[in-house]
């Protein structure tokens, strides 16, 4: 089983980026696929590596890193909903003429293209958020 | 059909919407806050409880537990945790979520 799973809420909102992560853990576990993870609409935020929430609480953003680099998953952030939320890596900061980039390890920014295309190619689309 | 939840029907509509449009033989996962729609003798337990004669209830139990209500929980209603829930996807040929 081939799985695309789609994120649309940001980080310490409401439960989408958890469930999600779980949901995907489970999946890897059981030996399914997951093909792709797609960050859309205000999802992006769980690509900056700027957040530091207290260090009590859990690091929603590194723990899909950490996933992403145990399992070479491919996370990819949307770039038009990046850049409304000010979320760029190097090539897209240079190339907005931006002082600063802040994506996260294991996140590349891509467009709506490859949301399609994983929902062509998995078995399931899983769409999280709010 | 496997529908997915995470709205308290006390909230939004959307689980309403979910069971008018399910159809017979699909399957209904309730989780995060939708979790609240699974209690036993609320205001909206009749309406589930009446569209449980056509389709396959279950809530995420992590979610249920987190929320305190696993021993309200509507007879019927399966419990399922992650595992469940990625298990309920596979055997489903589709999975829409109702966000």
């Amino acid at each position: 089983m081939k799985y695309t799973i789609q994120i649309n809420e940001g980080p310490y909102t409401h439960q989408a980026s958890d469930s999600a992560y779980n949901f995907t853990k489970a999946a890897l576990e059981k030996g399914y696929e997951i093909f792709r993870i797609f960050f859309y609409h205000d999802g992006v935020n769980n690509a900056t590596r700027l957040t530091t929430p207290p260090q009590d609480d859990r690091n929603v953003i590194t723990r899909w890193s950490e996933l992403a680099a145990a399992h070479d998953l491919d996370l990819v952030v949307c770039v038009a909903a990046a850049q409304r939320r000010g979320i760029a890596d190097a090539d897209e900061s240079a190339r907005n003429g931006k002082d600063a980039d802040n994506l996260a390890p294991g996140f590349r920014i891509s467009g709506l293209g490859q949301l399609i295309e994983g929902g062509i190619i998995a078995d399931r689309l899983v769409v999280f958020g709010d | 059909m496997l529908h997915i939840v995470n709205k308290s029907p006390f909230d939004k509509n959307s689980l309403e919407s979910c069971l008018s449009c399910a159809q017979d033989g699909s399957a209904v996962l309730l989780y995060e806050d939708g979790v609240y729609g699974a209690i036993k003798g609320s205001a909206y337990a009749e309406r589930l409880q009446s569209a449980m004669s056509n389709i396959t209830v279950y809530a995420l139990e992590p979610d249920v537990k987190a929320r305190g209500i696993a021993d309200k929980v509507i007879d019927g209603i399966k419990l399922v945790d992650y595992n469940g829930f990625v298990e309920l996807t596979a055997e489903k040929e589709a999975v829409n979520s109702w966000l």
